[in-house]
């Protein structure tokens, strides 16, 4: 038992120094500095929730920026007319309630069907929202002309990661997150073991989906102007899905370990090769799955074991490596 | 027959795939604290049959009892939690999880639940049953053949299930684990399960079993104890063909 108290009193104290470094950071850092802040926050949340469903599951979505958008465009449209914390609400609400609809019609579809089709969704819905901005709004972009400071990102962005890593922690001790990791090795099997395998991969899904949603809804005042292809901007779903991949999706901890140097690649190579940027995607794409396929923290998880091997006898989970 | 308490009731179950049936029309009774093999040739609807009752598939008409109460189409996660557990033909698993929360799956989510530090001694409690005891912290994907036989017995048993099918768990161990796993089944048999074997050993069958179904082409050809339902004419003619006698 001395484990996971020990691990989980990390945590703890990991979180609140990420909490209070990061609200104390406007007043360090200058504007380039914040508005790096705000990329590694927004990441850091859209990879961990992907992380919270696609990890353990094994269903890879591609999906994440239909939410993101979702959260962008229920600013555009009602950020005006509504008190800001209804309409960071009403973005994760909409968001939860279309992933609803869509698990429960696609969940049921298996490994690269689901993958392909969350790519479809995602697509769908940025051509839907472009006809009907074209069509029956009279432009496709939009302003955002919010009273909101890059300072004011930065601190709900925290409090959003913060809230994340505390419901994915709930999550990951809870039977709902046993019961995924069950589905993610054998889904014939969990279902012979009693579990409503549909009711738990939507629900996960679903909240996930939530808080991609409140990450899009959070930076879109950022942006001042937006049209569908910023909001639903393909890209944002392989970078997410390429910094969990790197970080290791099956730790609630481990997509933060992809998304610090990312993040800065990110920067990097769309400062330095703005034409090259999706080449460069694709091949760092290939090198993460070809050296590191189970991820940092996979690897941190292989060292850790290969340790304990060496060194039995020790704590008390130690016949495993035996 | 008289049957103190009937537990699993199958009345005029057909199953069909396109055209074949591949179960026609079939009905058994199965008592409580009973152990039935279930037999016939390859092809001859035994496996579709578990499926059937364990709700993987659903029957195009007839009804299957558990109690008194209708499941048949019910979806698989509610018949487990009415109390049938199972195990499967090719035998399955959780790879990643080690031995310990491979019991803990099937202790989570059935009739009862247990979570937390009780499903942690109970699970170990399992595991020994099995004989497992000392490969809690192994995964899934580690084991031997017959260690994954085990543990697959030991994830039905955390089900505490009323009706336990068994689908060749017996199948592909050498004659020292055969021995071993025979030993076993009666072990848990004596502590009262009452299970459904689908089975191609015949040492197996006449030591464990009461009683047996015998089906060839979807249907039941032979029904009783082992050695009158295994001498019926019409079972050795499915088995061995017409010339039998030659």
């Amino acid at each position: 038992m001395t484990i996971p108290t020990r691990a989980t009193l990390l945590g703890v104290v990991l979180l609140l120094a990420g909490v209070i470094g990061f609200a104390l950071l406007p007043s360090v850092v200058g504007g380039y500095g914040l508005s790096l802040a705000i990329n590694f926050l927004m990441f850091a949340i859209l990879a961990t929730a992907w992380a919270m469903f696609s990890g353990p599951s094994g269903y890879v979505s591609l999906a994440t920026v239909a939410f993101f958008g979702i959260g962008a465009y229920t600013v555009a449209v009602l950020g005006e007319q509504l008190p800001w914390g209804a309409v960071l609400l009403l973005a994760a609400g909409i968001a939860f309630v279309v992933a609803l609809l869509v698990g429960l019609s696609t969940l049921r579809l298996s490994g690269v069907y689901f993958v392909i089709f969350s790519f479809g969704l995602a697509e769908l819905i940025r051509q839907v929202v472009n006809w009907y901005e074209s069509t029956q709004a009279g432009s496709v972009g939009r302003y955002v002309f919010l009273d909101i400071t890059q300072e004011q990102i930065v601190w709900q962005l925290t409090a959003v990661l913060a809230l994340l890593f505390i419901v994915g922690w709930l999550i990951q001790r809870s039977r709902v997150g046993f019961a995924l990791r069950m589905i993610g090795d054998d889904e014939t099997v969990a279902l012979h073991c009693g579990v409503n395998i549909t009711l738990i991969k939507v629900l996960v899904f679903s909240l996930s989906a939530a808080f991609m949603a409140l990450v899009g809804a959070i930076v879109a005042p950022r942006w001042t102007y937006l049209d569908p292809s910023i909001a639903f901007n393909p890209n944002i779903s392989f970078q997410v899905l390429i910094m969990a991949l790197l970080g290791g999706a099956r730790r609630l901890y481990g997509p933060l370990l992809g998304v610090i140097p990312m993040v800065l690649l990110f920067e990097y190579l769309s400062t330095h090769f703005p034409h090259l940027f999706s080449v460069l995607l694709g091949v760092t794409f290939l090198a993460i799955v070809y050296l590191v396929p189970h991820g940092v923290a996979g690897l941190i998880d292989s060292y850790v074991q290969r340790y304990r091997a060496r060194f039995p006898g020790q704590p008390a989970q130690q016949e495993g490596a035996s | 027959m008289t049957t103190p308490t009937t537990l699993l009731s199958v009345g005029n179950v057909t199953r069909r795939f396109g055209s074949l049936r591949a179960v026609d029309d079939l009905s058994f009774d199965i008592a409580e604290g009973e152990i039935v093999g279930l037999l016939g040739p390859n092809g001859s609807g035994k496996t579709t049959m578990m499926n059937l009752v364990s709700g993987a598939l659903k029957p195009n008409a007839g009804t299957i009892r558990l109690a008194g109460e209708e499941i048949a189409g019910l979806p698989p996660n509610r018949i487990a939690r009415q109390g049938i557990a199972r195990t499967f033909q090719l035998v399955r698993v959780l790879p990643s999880m080690h031995c310990l929360d491979n019991v803990k799956a099937g202790l989570g989510f059935g009739a009862e639940p247990t979570w937390g530090s009780a499903a942690d001694s109970l699970g170990e409690a399992l595991l020994q049953r099995v004989g497992m005891a000392h490969r809690c912290w192994t995964l899934g994907k580690d084991l031997t053949y017959m260690d994954q036989k085990r543990l697959e017995l030991a994830r039905a048993l955390a089900l505490k299930p009323r009706l336990l099918l068994l689908d060749e768990w017996l199948a592909g161990l050498n004659p020292s684990e055969l021995v071993e796993a025979i030993e076993l089944l009666r072990k848990v048999r004596g502590e009262g399960v009452t299970m459904v074997m689908v089975e191609h050993v015949m040492d197996a069958i006449r030591s464990l079993c009461d009683r047996c179904v015998i089906m060839n082409a979807g249907a039941k050809i032979a029904e009783g104890t082992p050695a009158e339902a295994l001498a019926e004419p019409e079972v050795v003619r499915a088995y061995l063909g017409d010339d039998a006698h030659a």
